[in-house]
């Protein structure tokens, strides 16, 4: 670059220019912000949200005690306690997630064999006291309830691939 | 002046004034501390206190399974989690003599690549934040929020993935998901491009980065730097091609490297990276076989989810890998990924057990902050900040 070229860029400001000019092309341009609590990002079946426990379509609970999760979740964020139920089936009677220590790796899905637990599509679960965050079983299975049609759904288009 | 004014001169005379900067301080990137003092405005002495986000991985690694050990290397370098797996990954391949498939070493290019990508957009939009220059970020994070959707498509979180496993990769790619990554790899070098006429000639930012922290050849190969600090200082060195691992080998791509060895010149090699990076991707999905993504021994990988619910042996093996795990071959081995911020290592011993014997791992942000002190000296304090942009630290490595 020779020298007037050089100086004469750096007196008209071409680079600045330019640069503002882009910027301004973007105001013409579609938005791409969300309006967050009315409008969401889309997520994909595979998402790794809020736990919940499921139920068969009979309303037994899938869970069957063998806790699987509870020995993979590296943080060790689920406690299980189990016994035969009146009927002799094996079933649990406290299955905690500490939400707190829980990092969604998604590690408890993939290991139970019933898919009884599973992270389902939420994400706004926040509370204002960390006991909240002390899930039981009564919460996991409301969850699981809750959000059943979707989890189903999710499940469902994934299991190609599992 | 009487000898008595002057003793209380001498005395009162503050210098080095020391300082500190962080570790809440919006420009330390995370959870720095450096101690700096100061002669005035200049900097004499850099000290950075590091260990404020330390979680003892290496030591909690040693006390899970190898499966359970990857949700931890998404949570070093948070910024860029799949390169952190494809080292253990790989690693722990080595150890158990076993390869992944082609297809799923496809994947795990494709994905370190576009880690590799994001990584860039988030170090150089907020580089320039540093510096000045508000607009990168903002519309970097658009670009960035789309890579982040891949991942969330491919593994069902935007950030810790989960994704690589000892023995290929978690799932497979969703229908789609390929095309709609093609499609991007050619629209990203849009927004690079975008983002150079903001930054590349724009003199404010080239007057706060031009022959600042220069970092010479020998000083980056006496510190132990890798990855776009020691290509800045005009190294040829990216174990992408020196030494290949999964399909490297296979892709053209151009290794950029700098010639001052300055900020800019880092700022310069990061944003060529991104180019080449697209440019692999592109190669990745066009050369993508199909097949499995996952080793087929289920001593070592899970069986298909249909088959466990109806063969009683893969029920077996399913339940003995989720609560054992795999029993890995007595050895050690150090294995290293050319990670966004540099050679990103794992050093394992197996003594046998389902669990590691020792992990530790070699964050490459580590050797980098320490040339803080000597790439900062001399220079201005607003210049430290520059210093740290062009570092790309990341707490979650150099802590563990």
């Amino acid at each position: 670059m020779s020298f007037f070229d050089r100086t004469a860029k750096s007196f008209l400001l071409v680079e600045i220019v330019k640069g503002f000019a882009l910027t301004f092309s973007y105001i013409f341009r579609p938005k791409v912000t969300l309006n967050y609590p009315f409008e969401k990002g889309p997520l994909s079946p595979r998402f790794r949200g809020e736990h919940a426990l499921r139920r068969y379509p009979n309303g037994e609970e899938r869970c069957i005690a063998c806790k699987l999760c509870e020995a993979i979740c590296p943080a060790l964020a689920i406690t299980i306690e189990a016994e035969p139920r009146d009927d002799g089936s094996r079933r649990t009677t406290r299955y905690d997630i500490d939400m707190t220590k829980c990092i969604y790796c998604g590690l408890c899905q993939e290991a139970c064999p019933v898919d009884a637990i599973v992270e389902g599509p939420n994400f706004e679960f926040a509370t204002e006291t960390r006991a909240e965050l002390y899930y039981n079983k009564d919460k996991l299975l409301a969850n699981g309830d809750r959000w059943e049609a979707q989890l189903a759904a999710n499940i469902e288009a994934d299991a190609p691939y599992r | 002046m009487s000898t008595e004014d002057k003793d209380v001169a001498s005395q009162t005379k503050i210098k080095p004034f020391t300082m500190n900067f962080g570790p809440q301080h919006p420009a330390a990137h995370g959870v720095l501390r450096l101690v700096l003092e100061m002669d005035g405005e200049v900097v004499e002495r850099a000290d950075p206190h590091i260990g404020l986000l330390h979680r003892g991985t290496e030591k909690l690694i040693e006390y899970k399974t190898y499966l359970q050990a990857i949700p931890y290397f998404d949570r070093l370098d948070y910024v860029a989690p799949m390169n952190q797996e494809h080292a253990f990954a790989l690693g722990v391949e080595k150890l158990l003599k076993i390869k992944a498939p082609l297809r799923a070493q496809y994947i795990r290019v494709l994905f370190s690549e576009l880690t590799r990508i994001i990584n860039h957009i988030l170090n150089v939009t907020t580089y320039a934040l540093d510096v000045g220059a508000l607009t990168p970020a903002l519309w970097g994070f658009e670009e960035r929020e789309i890579g982040m959707e891949f991942y969330e498509r491919v593994c069902g979180a935007r950030l810790h993935a989960n994704y690589f496993r000892p023995g290929g990769v978690h799932q497979d790619l969703p229908a789609g998901l390929a095309d709609d990554m093609y499609e991007w790899a050619a629209k990203v070098l849009k927004f690079v491009d975008d983002m150079e006429s903001l930054l590349t000639e724009n003199r404010i930012f080239k007057q706060r980065t031009v022959d600042i922290g220069i970092v010479s050849k020998k000083e980056a190969l006496d510190w132990g730097f890798s990855g776009p600090m020691l290509r800045a200082s005009g190294v040829p060195w990216d174990l992408r091609k020196s030494q290949p691992y999964d399909v490297y080998a296979e892709m053209d791509f151009d290794i950029p490297t700098g010639t001052t060895g300055d900020c800019y010149a880092r700022y310069l090699v990061r944003v060529e990276e991104m180019r080449q990076s697209a440019r692999i991707m592109r190669q990745c999905l066009e050369k993508m076989p199909k097949g499995p993504v996952m080793v087929d021994d289920n001593k070592v990988t899970p069986p298909k989810r249909a088959e466990m619910k109806n063969s009683m042996e893969a029920l077996i093996h399913h339940f003995k890998l989720y609560t054992e795990g795999y029993h890995v071959p007595a050895g050690e081995t150090y294995t290293a990924v050319e990670a966004p911020k540099g050679e990103f290592a794992v050093y394992l011993v197996s003594d046998g057990t389902n669990k590691p014997y020792r992990c530790h791992i070699r964050a490459p942000g580590f050797a980098h902050l320490q040339g803080l002190d000597f790439m900062s000296k001399g220079h201005m304090l607003a210049d430290a900040v520059a210093i740290i942009g062009s570092l790309d630290i990341v707490f979650g490595e150099i802590d563990r």
